[in-house]
């Protein structure tokens, strides 16, 4: 029998793709395929048609000119991707994404950039980069560890969920003590570090839900992945 | 008088900090806070003016290039050699060659220039001369986006006089000659076959290079490279090197010091002297060294953001060799780990890594076993990591890629375990 098949679709990563965004790929193909799936993986650039089938998204942060270089494109996709949201498809947006996928972000000059609105939050530009180590306490993955390095404030609207409870490091906007946004299986951060290899607890609900939606069923069994509680708590210690 | 006494108090101090071991940048604290103008008069009178060097990576090994081939040319060259490549530092640095009247004796000041602290310093004093080589993602923890680096090269090249070399290469670098207002801008570039190798930041992900279409004549461009051989092309010539130098990327900016010494120097250039000069230049300390414990070579292999760390592991093939990677993340290191997951390690899935260290070393290890390198010794002991790692292949030449302080850390073990001679 072949194995089950997974559609793994990278959001532009031509011009997102900073900070080691590629490491929630890595991580999520492989862990996949320790679960004895296939993966296919789809690389969306601005333009490209998007697949049929798609299981999984994944999308990353991006310097202020790849923002502006995808902008246009993802308005224009960004219908699809909420009905997607809606219809329980597992997406993970980090930084320069989560932004995006907002209501708007405004700017530190004024300006007003337009998202997709598949999350309620708003994003303004703030006066100071917000840059260091960050550990969050969430209910649903635990202790999340990751780094954060974003100048944009997000706001959280209409009762949207936060990822997690900053415990150290300054979270979405340095006053709330939130750190990313959780909408259906969408989960949205600020979070660099990669987050996933050293959050596999996130990385296995993106993985269950894409699982549970395109074959009906999923096995729990956990994956023995060597130096990852390590590499945990020896990044938890470090100064921010 | 204000300048005599800037000069006596700075090296009065500089004697003090010497004594007390260290403390390279607090004598020039005490110059500049005496004697603002200090720094432009002292380096504005050099005949044939200033020159800086900046950019994210490979600044040192160019600067100490630079400088070797202007002394080739028989030039009396100022430098900031001990490393304090911020303003302070260079105040420190002229004031150890200053006499007592403060006059430097030298025809030109090659400076090495962390990014940031360039802006600071030519608005003290505005360079004849300057070499932008590169803006790859390195400091992003502190300087937040590549565009802030950019923005800060940028202001070096307005500030320029007379001529700006650019790397043709980089597409964030090319776009500097917007803001020249100096007389004459140069390129260094590479041959298109060659492009390829050196991915700008831009192409990390997609590993294809930016567009090739429009770009500006180089007046020194590397067309070939083969291990330490090279061929650079200048004009119409083509001039064959034999260097002391490994690492593609070394061997690239080489080709950045040549278009820029070439400059200095002019009409008069001695061309056999350049190239013998150039064939003499060794890596400078901690960047990429190579030594010999018991008997077989060991190299350190200086590694700091992904842009580098995928050079190195192109321009050295893992097969023979025993391998160690050292990861810190100390403020010198910068503390984002998320750049190790933009490095491909697969060239060193079929040899394996021997001994992964440093603080970050589970990180580390993490990251190879997503990428399907075997790991034999994890451990963020470095002393007992580089033991472990001499005594298991003693017959194999080494080789340790490692960030900064873990560099640092690393030649100081050395140095108790074993007799360590430096080759080059």
């Amino acid at each position: 029998m072949d194995a089950p098949v997974i559609d793994l679709l990278q959001l532009y990563p031509r011009d997102m793709n900073i900070y080691g965004d590629w490491g929630n790929v890595l991580v999520l193909r492989k862990r996949l395929q320790l679960r004895g799936y296939d993966v296919r993986l789809h690389e969306y650039n601005p333009g490209d048609t998007f697949p049929d089938q798609v299981d999984l998204i994944v999308g990353g942060g991006g310097q202020d000119s790849g923002q502006n270089k995808i902008q246009a494109d993802l308005h224009q996709l960004g219908g699809r991707l909420r009905e997607l949201a809606d219809d329980g498809v597992p997406m993970l947006a980090i930084c320069g994404l989560y932004q995006l996928f907002g209501n708007f972000f405004k700017t530190h000059t004024g300006e007003v950039i337009e998202g997709i609105g598949l999350l309620d939050v708003d994003t303004i530009g703030g006066p100071k980069r917000l840059i260091g180590n960050t550990v969050l306490e969430s209910e649903e993955f635990g202790t999340v560890i990751g780094y954060e390095n974003h100048s944009g404030q997000t706001f959280l609207k209409g009762g949207t969920q936060p990822l997690g409870t900053v415990t150290k490091g300054e979270g979405n906007n340095g006053q709330d003590s939130t750190e990313g946004a959780r909408y259906r299986n969408v989960v949205a951060s600020y979070l660099h570090g990669s987050l996933l290899p050293k959050n596999p607890a996130v990385a296995d609900f993106l993985v269950r839900h894409a699982a549970l939606r395109r074959h009906g069923s999923f096995d729990d069994a956990p994956l023995e992945i060597p130096f990852e509680e390590q590499a945990r708590e020896d990044a938890a210690a470090r100064p921010r | 008088m204000r300048h005599l006494l800037a000069t006596l108090a700075g090296k009065a101090v500089k004697t003090v900090a010497k004594l007390r071991g260290g403390g390279s940048a607090l004598p020039g604290l005490v110059a500049e806070k005496i004697d603002p103008n200090f720094l432009p008069r002292t380096l504005g009178n050099l005949p044939q003016g200033v020159v800086v060097i900046s950019g994210t990576n490979g600044k040192t090994t160019t600067t100490k290039m630079v400088v070797e081939l202007l002394q080739g040319q028989g030039l009396k060259v100022f430098t900031n050699r001990t490393g304090s490549n911020f303003t302070r530092g260079v105040v420190a640095a002229v004031l150890g060659e200053t006499t007592i009247g403060g006059k430097l004796d030298a025809d030109v000041a090659v400076l090495e220039l962390d990014e940031a602290h360039a802006v600071h310093f030519v608005k003290l004093v505005a360079p004849r001369y300057c070499l932008l080589l590169n803006v790859m993602r390195d400091q992003l923890d502190r300087f937040g986006e590549i565009e802030t680096t950019a923005g800060f090269l940028r202001q070096i090249a307005a500030a320029t006089t007379e001529t700006v070399v650019l790397n043709r290469e980089d597409p964030r670098i090319a776009a500097l000659a917007d803001s020249v207002t100096a007389d004459r801008v140069l390129y260094f570039g590479l041959a298109p076959q060659l492009r390829s190798m050196f991915p700008s930041d831009d192409d990390m992900r997609s590993g294809s290079t930016s567009d090739a279409s429009a770009r500006p004549a180089a007046d020194v461009v590397l067309s070939a490279c083969e291990g330490a051989s090279a061929t650079f092309t200048v004009g119409d010539r083509d001039i064959d090197a034999e260097l002391k130098l490994t690492g593609v990327y070394n061997i690239y900016n080489a080709a950045a010091a040549l278009a820029l010494a070439r400059t200095v120097v002019g009409a008069d250039v001695d061309e056999d002297a350049l190239l013998e000069s150039l064939e003499a230049v060794t890596p400078a300390f901690g960047r990429g060294e190579s030594l010999t414990v018991n008997g077989k070579p060991l190299d350190l292999v200086l590694v700091k953001n992904p842009a580098g760390f995928r050079l190195a592991l192109r321009s050295f093939p893992p097969a023979g060799f025993s391998t160690m990677i050292a990861i810190n993340d100390n403020y010198a290191d910068g503390r984002d780990m998320s750049w190790l997951w933009d490095v491909d390690f697969d060239s060193l899935a079929d040899a394996g890594v021997a001994e992964v260290s440093g603080v970050r070393a589970n990180d580390m290890a993490l990251r190879l076993f997503y990428e399907d390198v075997p790991v034999r010794h994890v451990d963020t002991d470095l002393s007992a990591s580089l033991q472990r790692f001499i005594a298991l292949e003693p017959d194999a030449p080494k080789r340790i890629y490692c960030t900064y302080t873990a560099m640092l850390a690393l030649r100081r073990e050395l140095g108790k375990l074993t007799e360590v001679e430096v080759v080059s």
